[in-house]
């Protein structure tokens, strides 16, 4: 039953510069009937004139597809097998998304072209806006900042503003020690401490902690719901009684909404401001690191600070919105990653109410299936219900001298992408794995009698998992030559 | 794992030698060996003033970040330059060729507070 | 649902293995009041059919510019991007696969990358570039925060002539970090004023401009490179349209400290300006001050050459609240596009895409400037945009050109109201003899 890795042919590929041929080109343009052609050195003020461009190829299409081909050859994507990775959320990326992010009213539309000739995109802009709010019952959204760090900074910056409002401008923000590096780092961009609020022994956060450290500087309490083990937080409702008792907004990170949609909403819980990763949870490719999109849903209170311009239905019209006099501001240079939101959409629509809620089921029946199988070969650091993802490690094959980083690279040569490792950092040798909704049982078979393979090899040959992985282009590499030696660019060209 | 006699400990597992005023401060071997392949060290300016629990560097290896903290108030009168083109000298010889700075100590009754071997060595068996 | 394989008979077996009765009570950490208990209020589920058809409908409602029949760039220009580009970007292994954290498995996202930062390194002129960030605009806010973590500064120096979006939100990045910004015009010459940016580069950690500038002018990098030596300051040059590297020297080569730039014209495509691509470049003495994700060349086991993310301390995974940025995702796909777009040009074709983007502008602004009331802004070299004083609003313009089925340039009254009625233009290798005489036409009708 189990799908055997095959090895197939992978081509040795150079880089692509220096290559060809002179005179070779990929691309022709036709002359444009101009009878005079513009002279450089005519036009430009001396010294600003190029000498030429060293070291780029000279190759014709079919060599620079055979190129990226062979390239995209060496790389493992959803489509490939699971890709199990822990809060990265890697469902399949429906088809049609594509179809139609790429019609050309989408594609060919200029952002400073007026309102009236957008009407198309800006209703997608206010609809799938509605629609985020309604899934975490919040009550506006910004959909402009292109990544979830990057909605983490605006969400931060909407506090901010806030507070400053009401006169209590704040130092810190108080963060889980499960919390991804991204919210630190967002708080360090917005003027802002962070201050570490150690978890509990449930992996939950320790209700008698924050009592102790959320006092009047705290500006928020960054949460990630259900947190980087997979574990919801039952407090929720007690946490944010408290956060706002003393003043403070309650953040929530949706990198794990996979595992709420349609059972449950941040806004119900008390939180002020999610951002959410529409690259994650709503089925846009995460295209080898990004594009993504990170919009976010923001209360009433905190509405009049949302970025601009602001999308927003004027009659039956819709328009771009800049006179917002306490927004926080542009984030991006235009409107966000709107090829990413066209995509979210269709999903949406594709899924409607009982699909979004029908994915949050089977995302969390597939997670806490794996567990089941998994847990009798496979330490659980933290006990607790799992939701969308489940949290193992690598204390039993540490016995053999075998680490989270082989079991990882042994789960390569079977023919899978490894889960997320050494993340959340409370965990050692963490093991953090989300299947998602989108993986056949049969599939979650193969996966978990892989990982069940590697316990057994771990103890008879674990020699065998230290040379993992044998059957990739490449084995394993020298990152500490790579840092040490940083060779950033191909020199060849100037 | 080596933890010289003549050396004195902190918590933060750096170590210094003390030769005159003058403190010679390193990393230990137990520190380089949870770092990992050590790939960039960090050192402060010649004549930066430092007081006890100041962060003056870092150390880095592929995955993570170590903060160095000043064992002792004083002043830096000598970084190894050294480190800049083999990091990894701190892996390979943490006590020796390794030393990261050289603190010209303005009190050296500081030196008291500081750990002496046996003590060092309990603290890493926890 | 159709993206969902599970089965009743699946569920049965899964829950039994798990041992739990309902998939709810795998929910029950939920409190109640968290609950929810109704279907969500949005609309779906469509079949694929109709979905195509909603969206057809949807796209309808735009009104897409055809590139020959369009001039405004101003930040976005429209491009022929080969096809093969997006057929190659389609390939499923690039676009669904994940940040090359495996790097045995991820080979191909890796090369693709470490080409696009040598692309962009080469174009702009500097030693090393970064992965990519969100667009220009964020990549410029990134600079002006290095630059204080270098030099230490709490201010820096912008000229008037750098895009108005970009300077919105460099405003709106450095707002809680103490940075003061100090604005120097230029826009009555064209070019930002050397003498007001030498006074205010004075203790200041950066100076910025636009190379070519929002006016479409080229200021002088070399006087800009003598204020910042003067002043001890870094020289940031932010470029919109990098097309133009082609045929113009670099800004490294007249002195950048870091350059960015907006590559949305290599391998993008306007989308109501968004994806975007930010190109962040720098010298190699500040690799560790650099924001963002960092591909690096090195071997593996048996010493075959290959590629990892590297220099990952500086990272936000890493480093937390003390990283370079807090960026995570980027935009490594529109990267992968215009590294595969700049492969196709190759050496000849950038060039000779730049030259046609010049060639056509340059007949526009002879054209245009010949009709009686339409004048040259500036007397001043440009390369694919241009400023042009009109002799009615630039509003009432652009209605009529809408009439005509074009898109007119951008209205440069409202950013810069001391210009007056005035426009930029912009032509680009898309445009033809035809359609510049035939925008000339539809403009004739205003000479006065």
């Amino acid at each position: 039953m189990s799908t055997q890795y095959q090895r197939g042919l992978a081509f040795t590929e150079e880089e692509i510069f220096g290559r060809g041929s002179p005179g070779r080109s990929g691309v022709d343009f036709s002359d444009g009937g101009f009878e005079d052609i513009a002279d450089p050195a005519k036009m430009l003020p001396a010294g600003y004139v190029r000498g030429g461009l060293e070291g780029f190829p000279e190759l014709s299409e079919p060599e620079v597809v055979r190129h990226y081909t062979r390239l995209s050859q060496w790389n493992f994507g959803i489509d490939s097998n699971m890709y199990p990775l822990g809060s990265c959320t890697m469902k399949h990326n429906p088809r049609v998304n594509e179809a139609v992010c790429r019609l050309n009213g989408f594609t060919d539309l200029h952002p400073y072209q007026p309102d009236e000739d957008c009407q198309g995109t800006l209703k997608l802009i206010h609809d799938l806006g509605r629609w985020l709010c309604e899934i975490t019952g919040l009550h506006s959204a910004t959909l402009q900042p292109a990544a979830g760090a990057h909605g983490e900074f605006a969400g931060l910056l909407m506090v901010r503003s806030a507070l400053q409002k009401r006169g209590d401008a704040r130092s810190k923000v108080l963060l889980p020690d499960s919390s991804h590096g991204t919210n630190p780092a967002s708080a360090a961009l917005c003027g802002y401490g962070s201050v570490t609020l150690k978890s509990g022994a449930n992996g939950k956060i320790d209700l008698a902690e924050l009592d102790r450290l959320m006092d009047e500087q705290v500006a928020a309490l960054m949460v990630t719901n259900p947190n980087t083990l997979g574990i919801f937080e039952s407090d929720i409702v007690k946490i944010a009684k408290i956060v706002h008792d003393r003043g403070g907004f309650l953040y929530c990170d949706g990198a794990n909404l996979s595992a709420l949609m349609g059972k449950g909403r941040f806004g119900d819980m008390g939180v002020d401001v999610a951002h959410l990763n529409l690259h994650k949870t709503f089925s846009t490719p995460h295209g080898g690191g990004g594009p993504g999109a990170g919009p976010v849903c923001v209360t009433e209170e905190l509405t009049p600070f949302l970025p601009t311009p602001m999308v927003v239905k004027d009659g039956d019209k819709y328009k771009l919105d800049s006179g917002r006099p306490h927004s926080v501001g542009r984030v991006h240079g235009f409107n966000g990653n709107v090829g990413v939101l066209v995509r979210a959409a269709a999903y949406i629509l594709s899924m409607g109410p009982e699909g979004l809620r029908e994915a949050t089921e089977a995302a969390v029946l597939n997670a806490n299936y794996i567990k089941a199988r998994l847990k009798e070969h496979y330490h659980t650091p933290i006990e607790g219900n799992s939701l969308h993802e489940c949290v193992l490690n690598d204390k039993y094959q540490n016995e053999h001298d075998v680490t989270t980083m082989d079991i990882a690279k042994g789960l390569i040569d079977r023919g899978f992408h490894p889960p997320t490792i050494y993340f959340p950092l409370i965990v050692r040798g963490a093991l953090m794995i989300e299947p998602t909704e989108t993986e056949p049982k049969e599939t979650l078979d193969d996966f978990c009698d892989a990982m069940i393979d590697i316990a057994e090899k771990a103890k008879a040959d674990p020699e065998s998992l230290k040379q993992a992985p044998v059957n990739t282009i490449r084995r394993r590499l020298d990152e500490a030559h790579a840092a040490r030696n940083p060779e950033l660019r191909c020199t060849l060209c100037s | 794992m080596n933890f010289p006699e003549k050396l004195l400990y902190t918590k933060d597992h750096e170590w210094t030698l003390i030769e005159g005023d003058i403190a010679v401060v390193g990393i230990t071997d137990f520190a380089q060996s949870e770092l990992g392949d050590i790939v960039f060290v960090e050192t402060p300016e010649v004549g930066t003033k430092l007081n006890v629990g100041d962060s003056f560097g870092v150390v880095e290896s592929v995955k993570t970040v170590s903060d160095l903290y000043s064992p002792l108030t004083g002043e830096v009168v000598e970084v190894n330059e050294a480190l800049v083109d083999a990091p990894e000298t701190v892996n390979t010889s943490p006590y020796a060729d390794g030393w990261i700075v050289k603190i010209k100590m303005s009190d050296t009754s500081e030196t008291e507070s500081l750990m002496n071997v046996a003590d060092y060595k309990s603290l890493v068996k926890k | 649902m159709r993206f969902i394989p599970l089965t009743e008979k699946d569920r049965k077996e899964m829950l039994a293995t798990i041992g739990v009765n309902r998939v709810d009570d795998l929910f029950a950490d939920i409190p109640a009041e968290a609950k929810l208990d109704r279907p969500l209020n949005i609309p779906g589920p469509l079949p694929e059919r109709e979905l195509l058809n909603n969206f057809s409908m949807l796209a309808f409602m735009n009104k897409p510019v055809s590139g020959e029949r369009s001039f405004l760039g101003a930040g976005a220009y429209s491009h022929h991007v080969p096809v093969a580009v997006d057929q190659m970007l389609l390939r499923g292994e690039f676009f669904t696969a994940y940040t090359p954290y495996q790097p045995e498995v991820s080979q191909g996202t890796l090369m693709a990358i470490y080409e696009f930062q040598t692309y962009t390194s080469a174009l702009l002129g500097m030693d090393i570039a970064n992965a990519s960030m969100y667009d220009g605009a964020s990549s410029l806010a990134e600079a002006v925060i290095m630059a204080k973590r270098v030099k230490k500064k709490n201010r820096v120096v912008i000229s008037g002539l750098v895009d108005p979006a970009w300077r919105k939100v460099v405003e709106t990045y450095v707002q809680d970090l103490d940075i003061d910004i100090t604005t120097v015009d230029g826009v009555n010459e064209g070019v930002t004023n050397i003498d007001e940016l030498s006074i205010a580069a004075n203790g200041s950690s950066a100076v910025v401009v636009q190379y070519p500038n929002f006016v479409g002018c080229i200021d002088d990098l070399q006087a800009v490179r003598r204020v910042c030596d003067e002043a001890g300051a870094l020289m940031i040059v932010a470029t919109s349209e990098p097309v133009a590297m082609g045929v113009m020297t670099s800004p490294g080569k007249l002195g950048a400290d870091i350059a960015v730039a907006e590559g949305r014209s290599f391998g993008g495509s306007l989308s109501y300006g968004g994806p975007g691509l930010g190109m962040f470049a720098t010298k190699q003495k500040w690799a560790r001050q650099i924001p963002g994700r960092l591909v690096g060349k090195t071997n593996d086991v048996d010493g075959k050459p290959g590629y990892v993310l590297t220099l990952a301390t500086r990272e936000q995974h890493i480093r937390r609240e003390k990283a370079t940025s807090n960026i995570c995702s980027n935009q490594a796909l529109c990267a992968t596009a215009s590294a595969i777009h700049l492969s196709l040009l190759g050496k000849n074709g950038l060039q000779e895409m730049a030259l046609k983007n010049m060639t056509a502008a340059k007949y526009l602004a002879g054209k245009i400037s010949s009709l009686n009331g339409f004048e040259l802004a500036y007397k001043r070299p440009f390369f694919n945009e241009v400023a042009i004083k009109i002799p009615a609003p630039a509003e009432t313009i652009n209605k009529k050109l809408a009439k005509d089925g074009f898109v007119g340039g951008f209205d440069l009254s409202k950013t810069y109201p001391s210009m007056g009625d005035s426009m930029l233009f912009c032509a680009t290798e898309l445009h033809a003899k035809n359609d510049i005489d035939a925008l000339a036409d539809a403009l004739s009708g205003f000479e006065v």
